[in-house]
């Protein structure tokens, strides 16, 4: 059968001794910055993105990337559970129970069912990949400008709607982010555009820099606002291996998180978050003791972590299939893939069959190695969480700068960190969320392209988007969803989890 | 969560959204318009950047209108210390890693943001520089072998 050729072909590929090697860095590397206090997922891949530009291979520093993903977002529940304190967004909810577990002496039992419920999700999801990819890929390679025009709407829109806080400024942050993507030489017609007349901006804004900038520094800004000590809870986590009553009762929910997870992770969008809340709701309605939940249900753990694991991986089927990011750290491998020379899209599976596999393959190696690492390694985890904020940031800062000035060897990229740092704290302080932004930079370019190529194809008729099929139905899609999330109940609805998240 | 209030007043967070939307959609429409706006056949390189600065306005505008009715959260605690040495940390390394060299312009910017935080002493700070720079020398110079001069010529090292 052809999937098992393709997936053949990524296994041979991912478990090089070079690409596993590479993986496992990331792996290690993700959690390790995932733990260390204030520094989420999308920061941590932004600031550990150049480092992946100095392996020449794009195969194993995509390879790196991705590991660094699922890293950081494992470490990120290790925090949620231990000290209450969610690295990402998408592990607030194990926060709920998995802090209570925490409280009642079951830390390493909470541990290790987010391990084992994410490690399953990645298992499964990893297939659903496969298995999904290469259709849509087909299906994407009829695709035309005016379809891909559309398809970038609909990805925009979707990142509005789960962003969280009000949609009229999520929208703002989107033309923000396709206005700054547009900086640069315009390629039809070599004008450089708002580029203030400094030449070293001619090729564009650096996407690392952006990156760094509205994430990383933004955050540490945010976390020097009010310095305070964190309180670990656990100094020293025992009993990691759960009973087999808990096996019991964790078994449902994983098979029902990875459900939702995998269903959920490709809208575009970031479906991860999604996930994570529609799981534990679900886990919360089905479940028999309803009360259990929010003081330490095992299923309110297994569900969200398997959904957000499987959702993590299913939001790369957007990206690797049609080079449409689904949420803010497929931006960055997208930026990635340019910067390595890769054009995003449904090429990639045709021209990059190892490259295109491998990725799919090292998610599975990744999930693994995840497991096999980290249970023995928690208590060096736990260690890590004591490590003062005050050190790690200077850290940060030193690395952050050789990073950004390694892609390009552009000091003017330095002052773009800056500017970009002062810009993301600023719109953090006005509550507008960055990763509609992030995906507006990602996209601007390819955007107007698309915008272009299909006006000349059309002979300057705009009726083309809603005359070809797919097209018309793509930006329907994309009304439906801007009119559902402006509808007032659903806003309410979305106020509500958003708030229960923070 | 902040309540509503019966007072007239403004919500400053949003005024201050709304104005930096719409002074951000104004600069790259002003900017736009220098260039060739061209058909929508065949569009010139301002065309589409103009059509997002509209929007940005707009959106700016309704942000400002409801700053007028609703009124938010507090802004909250300003990291101005942070601010001070963290934003020009990246712009101290790329002004001095070609001319003092990639070692000691890792030094400087670690210790500049070192200053971000009241709890970090001045020996401390030191002590953390200097192993960042003597770590980054390692792994990305000798390591990862960045073509990066470790000190320039005329500091005689």
């Amino acid at each position: 059968m052809e999937l098992f050729d393709n997936l053949a072909l990524g296994f041979a590929t991912a478990t090089t001794f070079y690409n596993m090697g590479f993986c496992l860095i990331g792996v290690l590397l993700g959690t390790l910055i995932g733990v260390l206090p204030g520094i989420g997922a999308t920061a941590t891949i932004a600031m550990l993105l150049p480092i992946t530009f100095q392996i020449g291979d794009p195969v194993s520093s995509l390879i790196m990337l991705a590991g660094i993903y699922y890293g950081a977002q494992y470490g990120g529940s290790t925090t949620a559970i231990l000290i209450n304190m969610p690295g990402e967004s998408s592990s607030a909810v194990t926060a709920i129970d998995g802090y209570q577990m925490a409280r009642k002496g079951r830390a390493g039992v909470a541990l290790a069912v987010a391990a084992i419920g994410s490690f399953f999700a990645g298992t499964v999801s990893t297939f659903l990949v496969a298995i999904f990819a290469p259709p849509l890929t087909s299906i994407a390679l009829q695709f035309g400008a005016a379809e891909y025009f559309s398809l970038m709407i609909v990805g925009l829109v979707s990142s509005i709607a789960l962003a969280s806080g009000s949609v009229v400024k999520a929208l703002a942050m989107v033309a923000l982010g396709l206005l700054l993507g547009l900086v640069g030489t315009d390629v039809i017609s070599g004008t450089p555009r708002f580029t203030l007349g400094i030449r070293e901006y001619a090729d564009g804004l650096n996407f690392v820099a952006l990156a760094v900038g509205v994430f990383g520094i933004a955050e540490i800004l945010r976390n020097l606002e009010n310095e305070r000590t964190r309180e670990v809870l656990v100094s020293k986590v025992t009993g990691l291996m759960p009973t087999r009553e808990d096996f019991k009762e964790m078994f449902a929910p994983i098979l029902r998180g990875t459900a939702i997870g995998s269903a959920l992770g490709i809208l575009p969008g970031g479906g991860a978050i999604l996930a994570s809340f529609a799981s534990y709701t679900v886990e919360k309605r089905v479940s028999k003791n309803p009360q259990e939940f929010g003081r330490g249900a095992i299923a309110g753990v297994a569900g969200p972590e398997s959904a957000n694991n499987a959702g993590a991986q299913t939001s790369f089927i957007p990206m690797l299939t049609l080079g449409i990011p689904a949420n803010p750290v497929m931006a960055l491998m997208i930026g990635a893939m340019i910067i390595q020379g890769i054009v995003p899209g449904p090429n990639v599976a045709t021209e990059q069959p190892a490259l295109f596999w491998g990725i799919i393959a090292s998610m599975w190696i990744g999930n693994l190695l995840l497991i096999i690492l980290n249970l023995p390694l928690i208590g060096l985890w736990v260690k890590l969480l004591t490590v003062p904020y005050y050190v790690l940031f200077p850290i940060i800062m030193a690395f952050c700068s050789i990073g950004v000035y390694s892609v390009n060897s552009n000091i003017y990229d330095l002052f773009a960190v800056a500017f970009f740092g002062l810009l993301g704290y600023a719109l953090q302080k006005m509550r507008c969320e960055p990763a509609p932004l992030l995906l507006g930079f990602v996209l601007g370019p390819l955007l107007e392209e698309n915008l272009r190529r299909a006006m000349i194809l059309s002979r300057g008729d705009p009726s083309t988007f809603v005359t070809r099929p797919i097209s018309a139905i793509l930006l329907a899609l994309a009304v439906i969803v801007l009119v559902v999330v402006l509808l007032p109940s659903v806003r309410k609805k979305r106020d509500e989890v958003f708030v229960e998240e923070e | 969560m902040g309540e509503a209030m019966n007072s007239f007043t403004f919500d400053k967070t949003n005024l201050a959204c709304g104005a930096l939307l719409v002074a951000t959609g104004a600069f790259f429409a002003v900017q736009s318009l220098s260039m060739e706006i061209g058909s929508t056949f065949r569009m010139g390189p301002g065309f589409f950047p103009l059509a997002l600065s509209a929007v940005l306005i707009v959106l700016g505008v309704v942000v400002l209108i409801q700053a007028t009715r609703v009124e938010g959260e507090p802004l909250g605690a300003i990291a101005w210390r942070g601010m001070a040495f963290i934003l020009p940390a990246p712009i101290i390394f790329g002004l001095t890693v070609r001319s003092l060299g990639f070692v000691p312009a890792i030094f400087i910017t670690a210790l500049i943001a070192s200053f971000a935080s009241h709890k970090m002493s001045m020996v401390a700070a030191v002590v953390l520089s200097a192993c960042v720079a003597a770590f980054s020398y390692t792994v990305f110079l000798w390591g990862l072998g960045l073509p990066y001069q470790a000190f320039a010529p005329w500091l005689g090292l």
